[in-house]
């Protein structure tokens, strides 16, 4: 049958086509851009929105095919369909994470639908973990691996700063400026070869962790909100119309937990499927041990130095997380969010953010399993739980939803007046001690 | 916090919904003042006339006040003044007044709330997608020519009640049209509407939680219907005491919020408020606006004059001599006649709504023209077409049926001899066809989700105090058009609400939804990206396209100019009038005058026992002896037995695993329910289980018993039908004494070597999780239920992976004997896996050597399951059709590339099928798809890539909780048809040329 030969990206465009990238996460996409730009690609954060780009994805993608994919695909066609930039010097870069979930398959949908736009000569460069299809003129070196690598938790940490000191701040604007600032330092440090240097990276957190301790905030106490959700509509401010910024213009402080987690669930997973089904080879499933350990460390080594500074709420620490579902599901779930999904519920929860907002594409297959199909038991177990799940997509009005986060923040707004009554002590978060303990319990 | 105002002891509550407006006046912890009205979208003005009419009570001394209610968020907002979300106001007002409630239901014009107290407060809203209610029955009753009121008296006389889907409005919609059309009594579709609406509340809200103790009713329709009450106690199983139906009910919201402001509220006088509420304008045109249709009046008329061109010349009925031709197109909310002359004039034509009872307004039409004619008009064939032909046909003799697409597809040539795309929007769906060479190539239908399109103007023109035709012209010169997307209605009504909110005028709606109207149709129907996909002569047509703006919405979104005949609403009538004369009769035996003036019609329904499915018949007996049973799905009711004796591998698939034995053993009895993959893997675990010493006892076929019986612990109402199933199938095996149940979570499924991996969608690999977290029973005390997470694919690591999760609660188990049980399942599975394949090459030869032609029907292993495919098998079966599966033949080629992941091993399979049956003359594929599957988004369009490439139509059929067979039946109808034409075709052509051109092209 007719098969779509794939159009590659070679070393000769690396010279002068422009790589466009789609929006998720804008402070982390941001740094990520800007480390590609110092190895030598030309590349741009796509950043249109609107009607436009949903009547786009609506056009190109089949209707019933999950939001995200609509999105991203509608706003990659209409950057091209805008005449902003030359279409025979552009390729695309998307995320594909492989798995059981239909998320795996948007790069094809994107392969499809720039075909039937007419744009089959258009390279499209997917961007995983797991190298799924291969470039010639676009690689992941070490030395840019790890970069992205630290991309992240910068990016994770300067989200868990924000996020505390925004819905506070005197001088409003204060924090956004300071993200900038550090984005910009970070993406300047990072320009070099050669593997960056570690101590530099942890003076790096603790500088950020005291500038954002030192900007002037209220001691008013305000509502917690956590959002967590399919991994598009959770982070893209284009995915869930603004949500932060409303729960923000609602007087809640919003919670989000960071994106370091979904990448340790991803290789948590590989190391989980071992233990369910075995087959991997020992060599492999050492290394990816490895790996985890590593990563798991440089986690704790931020929510140590959050901790020690004192101003600051840390995130999760994701050894902890996994454990948290117990007795919910099994870590077999793995398919989209699957099991972190919950987890990361569980954990909000844990340390005191009982009012949530869970974030789904419209009948997203997982989270029929991992949000809706988990809240009756956690809510049982949890009766502070107060969570709400929010469906997005195209036909979706904005005022549908806002109107069920209301009724969720109406709740939060009771629960809190009555909490105070009753003055709640300090949250039961675990010691790091324990921590150590924890990593090394996972075998 | 502010200083207490000793002085205020009034307050007003505002609640203002989708459709009403109330306002309630406190004085004194005392109600003193209450009104209630529907603002027709007038928000603003309508709020403030109620508050007028209060104006005495508030005039003289300062009150609080709050808003509440979904449209009264934007007011509140653009006012300043001080919200409350309306089910936390509920709530306030049940905890303070009626402290002993245990849960609270609250419908209101669009939404749908439930409250539980006891047990953990939670509080919930109808998801996006479950669509009104209060307008839903508005809707309803609208369908059925009564007002809301009559609907309710009429429930209250049901001697039956029909299922009808109960997730969505549309769904349920889709249901009841065919009710109607076949003739069933209108008493019991009403009582069937407020069961609906019943039964979605609990599935939708309730969500894993029963509803049970002192229940509180409040809101707007379970204030005004007894019926709706009525069926909710009935449905709960509530004693009196337990239903409490407060006369407060429709208050309870504006109550709450008269509380919160006393509580929170600053307090304003009489003049400040009506001063902030008129200052508070909302920003015009702040939203989604489009390019109006028409710049000016000289625009328009070069538009209507270019369209009046295609048009039928007329000739006097009165006045002809001869011979002539009848069409009778009987859709499924109007009916259109027309009578043509021999040389091709309209000598009469009819076009009306059929105001739920279409027999009685053909009979009245048939009498006039049977009068009109006399002996000097002489009319020798007669046709019927559209949802209600069989009835008609059978009512009055008509000499002869054709499918709808047929019938518009001959009319449409009579105006673009050269037409290459037909795009018809009637009152409940949107039928699109491309024709290359010839003949009808490829029929696209609106699923269920997005129907009722242009009922939706008609039902919203009415609502918003507008005939249709007058709503439509409104839109014509609107400046700034809504942009209301492109989905179903139900979501059009909240997007309509948003827009009304920012402040869109009647005329911006109008015309906005008219452009909504064309969206759905082009982007959600046709799927096109663009206008040249669509064909050079595109002709359009249904009662929908005479409405100008809705062509002009067309013709803007498609940037080309279209045929629209003038007849745009009689097209159906008008094919199967030049039907009626090919088939150039002597005489039509359609009934005489005589016989029209002694007609007689009655009605009485029951249900078939003939087969599990137990469908509801419908038995309308005519004048003369003649009767017409609808609702079947198979001819056995009506005397017919071919279709049981044809090959059918899903039927007998299901026999075979049904025949498995129960075997008692020394371990006792263990359960699996059977659905999704179980269908499948049944003989695997069957084998397993039993070769371990257990009884394996199988939960029964499913029914829609099966859902009712698991249908409160549905956590996710979106999920897919066949997973809602399970909830009952685990009731079922829980209600047998059975307290061991083994339903494994499968990651992964065997590995059949035909895709890039080898998974099961998530549904199915980890539903077990979900009934283990929502099915309470399955976590009592004694009961087992074993969901390990097992991966079959792996044979090398299955027996010690298996030991390992069985061990725990059977500590006797040994390894040695978990091995062997596990090398006689892989067998059994093996050896069945081999029987389907064989059972399939026995059919085909059958088949072949019977002349009967062979439909793939592909879906998932589940598919088989009767109360999800809804008998579709023996439906297709009946038109003498030997129906397989996709597993039999998916082997039978070489393992396809596609141009997507091919990933999961239940959808490898279905391309496989579908490049097979391309190279088979004698099949043709369809393409089951359970509503909610989200991976067949992907997969569909691929099958019909493959399809369409090897020259072959493409079929694909929704199916969902409850299916209409009758849009089934069509789609059938209209395969079989394009078939033969393309068969003759080839004939006469022969040899005939490779099919190719655009559409290989366009997906090469």
């Amino acid at each position: 049958m007719a098969e779509m030969e794939r159009v590659l990206f070679t070393k000769e465009m690396k010279k002068d086509y422009t790589i466009l990238v789609p929006t998720m996460l804008p402070i982390h996409f941001q740094l990520m851009l800007d480390i590609m730009r110092s190895y030598g690609y030309k590349a741009e954060l796509l950043e249109n929105s609107g009607r436009n780009v949903v009547d786009s994805g609506l056009r190109n993608v089949h209707n019933d095919t999950c939001y995200p994919a609509l999105l991203v695909i509608g706003q990659m066609i209409d950057a091209l369909e805008s005449g902003k930039y030359d279409v025979h010097k552009v390729a695309l870069m998307i995320t594909q994470t492989g798995g059981g979930c239909r998320a795996s398959n948007y790069i094809h949908l994107l392969r499809k639908a720039l075909q039937k736009s007419g744009y089959g000569f258009i390279p499209v460069i997917s961007l995983s973990a797991g190298g799924l299809e291969r470039n010639p003129g676009f690689k992941l070196g070490p030395m840019m691996l790890d970069r992205i690598f630290y991309a992240i938790l910068y990016g994770d940490l300067l989200m868990l700063l924000s996020n505390q000191t925004r819905p506070y701040e005197l001088e409003a604007g204060r924090t956004d400026r300071l993200v900038d600032q550090w984005a910009a330092r970070l993406s300047g440090q990072m320009r070099g070869r050669g593997l960056l240097s570690y101590r530099k990276v942890q003076e790096n957190y603790k500088a950020m962790i005291a500038d954002f301790a030192a900007i002037p905030r209220t001691q008013e106490e305000k509502v917690r909100v956590g959002v967590v959700g399919e991994i598009y509509v959770k982070f893209s401010p284009l995915g869930n119309n603004n949500l932060e910024d409303f729960l923000r213009s609602e007087g809640a402080e919003v919670v989000v937990p960071g994106l370091m987690d979904f990448l340790l669930y991803c290789i948590y997973n590989q190391l989980n499927d071992q233990t369910l089904y075995g087959g991997a080879s020992r060599l492999r499933d050492g290394v990816m041990k490895w790996i985890y350990r590593f990563l798991v460390k440089k986690q704790l080594d931020i929510i140590q130095l959050i901790q020690a500074e004192g101003s600051f709420r840390p995130g999760g620490y994701f050894p902890h997380t996994v454990q948290l579902v117990d007795g919910y599901l099994d870590h077999g779930v793995k398919m989209g969010e699957g099991w972190l999904l919950t987890a990361e519920m569980l954990e909000l929860i844990e340390q005191g953010t009982c009012n949530i907002v869970c974030t789904q594409p419209f009948g997203c297959l997982p989270n029929h399993i991992v949000g809706k199909g988990m809240m009756r038991i956690i809510k049982e177990r949890n009766p502070k739980a107060n969570i709400v799940a929010v469906d997005y997509d195209p036909g979706a009005t904005r005022i549908n939803q806002e109107n069920r986060i209301k009724l969720m923040l109406a709740n939060a707004h009771a629960i809190a007046q009555s909490e105070q009554e009753e003055d709640t002590g300090d949250l039961p978060m675990p010691q790091y001690e324990d921590y150590e303990e924890l990593a090394a319990s996972f075998r | 916090m502010k200083e207490k105002m000793q002085t205020v002891n009034t307050t007003v509550g505002i609640d203002i919904g989708s459709t009403t407006v109330k306002l309630i006046v406190v004085r004194d912890h005392k109600v003193v003042y209450q009104q209630y009205e529907r603002h027709l979208s007038q928000v603003r003005p309508k709020t403030l006339e109620l508050l007028r009419m209060a104006g005495d009570l508030l005039r003289d001394q300062p009150f609080t006040v709050a808003l509440s209610g979904s449209a009264g968020l934007g007011l509140a907002k653009a006012a300043g003044l001080p919200f409350i979300q309306e089910v936390f106001a509920t709530g306030e007002v049940v905890k303070k007044l009626a402290p002993d409630t245990d849960a609270v239901i609250e419908l209101g014009g669009e939404d749908a709330k439930i409250i539980f107290f006891t047990g953990g407060l939670e509080e919930r809203m109808n998801g996006s997608c479950a669509g009104g209610t209060g307008a839903f029955i508005d809707q309803m009753a609208t369908l059925l020519d009564v007002t809301p009121e009559q609907l309710d008296t009429l429930a209250l006389a049901a001697q039956k009640v029909y299922t009808i889907a109960s997730r969505c409005g549309v769904f349920a919609k889709s249901d009841i049209q065919p009710l109607l059309n076949q003739g069933a009594r209108k008493e019991d579709i009403a009582a069937s509407i407020f069961k609906a609406v019943v039964d979605q509340t609990i599935t939708g809200l309730a969500q894993g939680r029963r509803i049970t103790g002192k229940v509180l009713f409040l809101g707007g329709p379970l204030y005004f219907f007894k019926a709706l009450q009525r069926e909710f106690v009935r449905s709960l199983r509530l004693s009196p005491e337990n239903a409490i139906f407060p006369s407060m009910g429709r208050y309870a919201v504006a109550l709450g919020s008269a509380l919160y402001a006393e509580k929170t509220g600053d307090p304003f006088t009489y003049g400040q408020l009506l001063e902030r509420l008129e200052a508070a304008v909302t920003e015009n045109h702040t939203a989604h606006r489009l390019q109006p249709l028409f710049e000016s009046q000289a625009d328009y008329d070069a538009f209507v004059a270019r369209h009046a061109q295609a048009t039928v010349e007329r000739l006097d009925l009165d006045s002809y001599t001869g011979d002539a031709y009848l069409g009778i197109d009987c859709g499924s909310t109007t009916t259109k006649l027309v009578l043509l002359s021999a040389d091709g004039r309209i000598l009469y034509e009819f076009y009306d709504a059929n105001h739920g009872n279409p027999v009685e307004i053909v009979r009245e039409q048939l009498l006039l023209l049977r009068r009109r004619c006399a002996s000097r008009v002489r009319i020798r064939g007669s046709a019927a077409t559209g949802y209600g032909e069989d009835l008609v046909r059978n009512a009055f003799s008509v000499d002869a049926g054709l499918v709808e697409t047929m019938a518009h597809f001959r009319a449409a040539r009579r105006f673009q001899p050269q037409v290459d795309f037909i795009l018809d929007i009637g009152g409940q769906d949107i039928k699109c066809f491309k024709v290359r060479h010839n003949s009808i190539d490829s029929i696209m239908l609106n699923e269920a989700c997005s129907s009722g399109c242009g009922s939706f103007i008609g039902t919203f023109a009415q609502s918003m105090g507008y005939s249709v035709e007058e709503f439509a012209r409104l839109g014509l010169f609107a400046k700034h058009p809504a942009d209301l997307g492109s989905r179903c209605t139900v979501f059009m009504n909240s997007s309509v609400k948003q827009a009304q909110k920012e402040g869109a005028c009647v005329e911006d709606i109008s015309a906005g939804i008219s452009v909504s109207v064309v969206k759905n149709a082009l982007y959600k129907v046709i799927r096109a990206s663009s206008a040249a996909e669509l064909g050079e002569h595109v002709v359009v047509q249904g009662g929908t396209f005479l409405n100008d703006a809705v062509l002009r919405s067309f013709e803007m979104e498609l940037g080309r100019q279209v045929v629209r005949p003038a007849i745009a609403g009689l097209m159906g009538a008008y094919g199967a009038a030049l039907y009626a004369q090919s088939l150039e009769l002597p005489e039509s035996g359609l009934l005489s005058l005589e016989a029209l003036e002694q007609f007689t019609h009655t009605s009485k329904s029951t249900t078939c026992g003939l087969c599990g499915n137990h469908c509801s018949l419908t038995v309308n007996l005519f004048s003369g002896g003649r009767r017409f049973i609808s609702g079947n799905r198979c001819d056995r009711p009506l005397g017919g037995g071919s279709a049981a004796n044809l090959p059918n591998l899903y039927h007998w698939k299901l026999e075979q695993l049904l025949a498995l034995p129960r075997t008692p053993g020394p371990r006792g009895a263990i359960g699996l329910p059977l659905g999704l993959n179980m269908l499948e893997n049944l003989p695997f675990w069957h084998a397993l289980l039993t070769q371990l010493g257990f009884e394996v006892v199988v939960s029964g076929v499913s029914s829609r018993e099966t859902y009712t019986k698991g249908q409160f612990s549905i956590p996710s109402d979106t999920v897919c039908y066949p997973a809602k199933l399970m909830h009952g199938h685990i009731a079922e095996l829980l209600e047998q004494g059975i307290h061991r149940i083994f339903y494994p979570c499968m990651t992964y499924n065997f590995d059949e070597h035909k895709g890039d991996n080898h998974y099961n969608c998530p549904v199915v690999a980890y539903y077990p999780e979900l009934l283990k977290a929502n099915v309470a029973e399955l976590n009592q005390e004694g009961v087992l239920f074993l969901h390990p997470h097992l991966g079959i694919h792996r044979p090398e690591t299955f027996t010690e992976k298996l030991y390992a999760a069985l061990a725990v609660p059977f500590p006797d188990l040994t390894k040695e004997e978990v091995a062997a049980a596990v090398q006689a399942a892989y067998a059994a599975q093996a050896d069945w896996m081999a029987r389907i394949k064989e059972q399939g090459r026995l059919a085909i030869a059958y088949a072949r050597e019977h002349g009967h032609k062979i439909v793939v029907l592909s879906g998932r292993p589940y598919h088989i399951d009767p109360e999800i495919n809804h008998g579709i098998d023996r439906l297709i079966a009946s038109f003498g059709i030997v129906v397989v599966g996709e597993d039999a033949v998916s082997d039978l080629v070489e393992p396809v590339r596609v141009n997507v992941l091919n990933q999961w091993t239940y959808h490898a399979r279905l391309y496989n099928a579908a490049k097979y049956v391309t190279t088979q003359p004698d099949m043709e594929l369809v393409q089951l798809v359970s509503f909610g599957c989200g991976i067949d988004a992907i997969t569909t369009d691929e099958v019909r890539s493959i399809l369409e490439e090897g020259g072959k139509l493409y079929t694909q059929l929704k199916i969902d909780e409850i299916t209409n067979l009758g849009a089934v039946r069509i789609r059938i109808r209209s395969l079989l048809e394009a078939v033969a034409e393309r068969d003759r075709a080839a004939k006469r052509a022969a040899p005939a040329p490779a099919p190719q051109g655009k559409e290989a092209v366009l997906h090469g």
